[in-house]
């Protein structure tokens, strides 16, 4: 059973419209080259040149935010349910 | 008059139209309401400002709107106070209050930010508002919903303080307490607001919002006499406060309209128990680490706040500073505030005044200099705070000689 991945809607064009997709790796690294394997162009928009998280992009693992956690070296398991979120939003 | 050219995002500069969007396509980078100053500046004068109403709308040609406000006309233009007895006490010159625990109509300075979402909610057609709060924006929100007949979904933590539950449901809003933090509130509203068609009014309608922010900086400058102070303290919880206040001051002076220089340093207050943004500055990197907060002042307890990065780079390019205050500094500040110049201030408005002391003590802020201290909520919505810490002073029975006994014996021990 592989992870399920919830897409927000700026990225939904390069994953053919599908709000929420499956992909495998064992950790969120491993994730998103699965994605970028599937839907060429996602990897890009996640990381920037050195293969860091974007600034303004959380990604949440079981919803709980993966800076928490490992960061991108977070571990998945099957059946896990990851969130990509834009991360301006908010405020009292 | 055309005052606005849309949308643009605060990173790569990508321009969009003005839609209820929040974020760049490309790079995720928060989009601003990008002005036409060519012409602002013709239309835009001191004059101008001082024939329009006695509230924020006074500044409405700066805020985002196409026609007249459609619910909050009686929002900000809130007293800026001389903080005389404030400044003895902290050996200082020249101190003000810029009031909003008085702020009409849920006693915040959220309703500056609500007026302004929940107008450009009507002018885009949507019948349901929503907030991801911590407490004074979801009872702006609600307020502001009822007065526009609007719906209201409300999503708070579900520890929240009651006065702050109690100033939501009276409004008779959808009040949704989530069992979490305001971080997972908010990354749950991200989500929500994904799927629903409603303005949530600091998720996609966020470039409208925050924008309301900015006339309580106007507010500053025009009551100082078109003047920007040495200093200004601002409480942090999501960080987009003090980034409008100084937007507003850097707008006044691209219009003309500030007399003298603008060297405003912007100087960060945040609780101990939460200070994401503090921790940045005091470490002077652009990196945010997000916290699990753990603080008194619940208004401002965002771990992981949004404009983060944008309220370090404020203080940063301002020449400000910022200080952490823990819980029992944060109730010695709302009791020194109370004390000093009669105003009641919640929790956030005691990190303030807590983180104003600490940075004039250090001499960041030199005591020569003008200072203001942003008090951004009211006293009466977080009492919990001061329960343990206030006494009922004297109990007699109604007769005078019981009186005079209670006076002799409150005279001896005061001696």
């Amino acid at each position: 059973m592989p992870v399920h991945v919830r897409i927000p809607t700026p990225l939904r064009s390069i994953t053919k419209g599908n709000a929420e997709v499956q992909a495998k790796g064992h950790t969120v690294e491993g994730l998103v080259e699965d994605l970028e394997r599937q839907f060429p162009g996602l990897k890009e928009r996640l990381m920037d040149e050195s293969g860091e998280l974007r600034r303004f992009i959380n990604i949440y693992v079981n919803e709980e935010d993966i800076r928490f956690l490992e960061a991108k070296k977070t571990a998945l398991k099957d059946g896990d349910q990851v969130s990509i979120v834009p991360a301006i939003a908010g405020g009292g | 008059m055309e005052k606005l050219n849309g949308l643009r995002c605060r990173e790569c500069g990508r321009r969009y139209p003005a839609t209820p969007v929040h974020v760049c396509e490309f790079c995720f980078g928060p989009l601003e309401v990008d002005y036409r100053y060519d012409v602002l500046k013709t239309v835009v004068t001191r004059e101008s400002i001082a024939a329009g109403p006695p509230s924020m709308w006074r500044y409405r040609d700066l805020l985002p709107v196409e026609g007249d406000a459609a619910v909050g006309h009686h929002v900000g233009f809130t007293p800026l106070v001389r903080a005389q007895n404030l400044a003895e006490e902290l050996g200082c010159r020249e101190v003000w209050i810029k009031n909003d625990s008085v702020c009409h109509p849920s006693w915040s300075f959220k309703d500056r930010v609500v007026a302004v979402a929940v107008t450009k909610a009507k002018e885009f057609g949507f019948d349901t508002v929503a907030c991801a709060s911590t407490g004074n924006l979801a009872n702006s929100v609600a307020a502001h919903a009822a007065e526009g007949r609007l719906k209201s979904y409300i999503f708070i933590p579900a520890d929240l303080e009651q006065g702050k539950v109690l100033a939501t449901l009276v409004y008779s809003p959808t009040l949704v307490a989530v069992h979490g933090t305001y971080d997972e509130v908010n990354r749950l509203c991200s989500e929500i607001a994904d799927k629903y068609r409603w303005a949530f009014v600091n998720v996609n309608f966020r470039p409208y919002y925050s924008e309301g922010s900015k006339s309580y900086g106007f507010e500053i400058v025009e009551q100082l006499g078109w003047r920007a102070p040495g200093h200004i303290v601002v409480p942090c919880a999501g960080g987009s406060l003090i980034t409008k206040i100084w937007k507003a001051i850097k707008e006044f002076k691209t219009l003309g309209l500030v007399d003298g220089p603008v060297a405003t340093k912007m100087h960060a207050a945040q609780a101990a128990g939460c200070g994401p943004i503090v921790t940045m500055i005091k470490n002077d990197t652009d990196v945010l680490v997000p916290v699990k907060p753990n603080t008194i002042a619940k208004s401002l307890a965002i771990g992981n706040p949004a404009d983060g990065y944008y309220a370090y780079k404020t203080t940063k390019e301002s020449g400000g500073f910022g200080a952490h205050a823990t819980d029992d500094e944060i109730v010695e500040g709302m009791l020194l505030l109370a004390r000093t110049e009669g105003i009641f201030t919640e929790t956030a408005g005691g990190v303030t005044v807590a983180a104003a002391r600490k940075l004039i003590e250090a001499g960041v802020i030199q005591r020569t200099e003008s200072v203001v201290i942003c008090i951004t909520g009211n006293g009466l919505k977080t009492p919990d705070a001061l329960y343990e810490r206030l006494e009922v002073h004297v109990k007699i029975k109604p007769s005078l000689s019981a009186f005079d006994r209670a006076l002799a014996d409150l005279k001896s021990h005061a001696v």
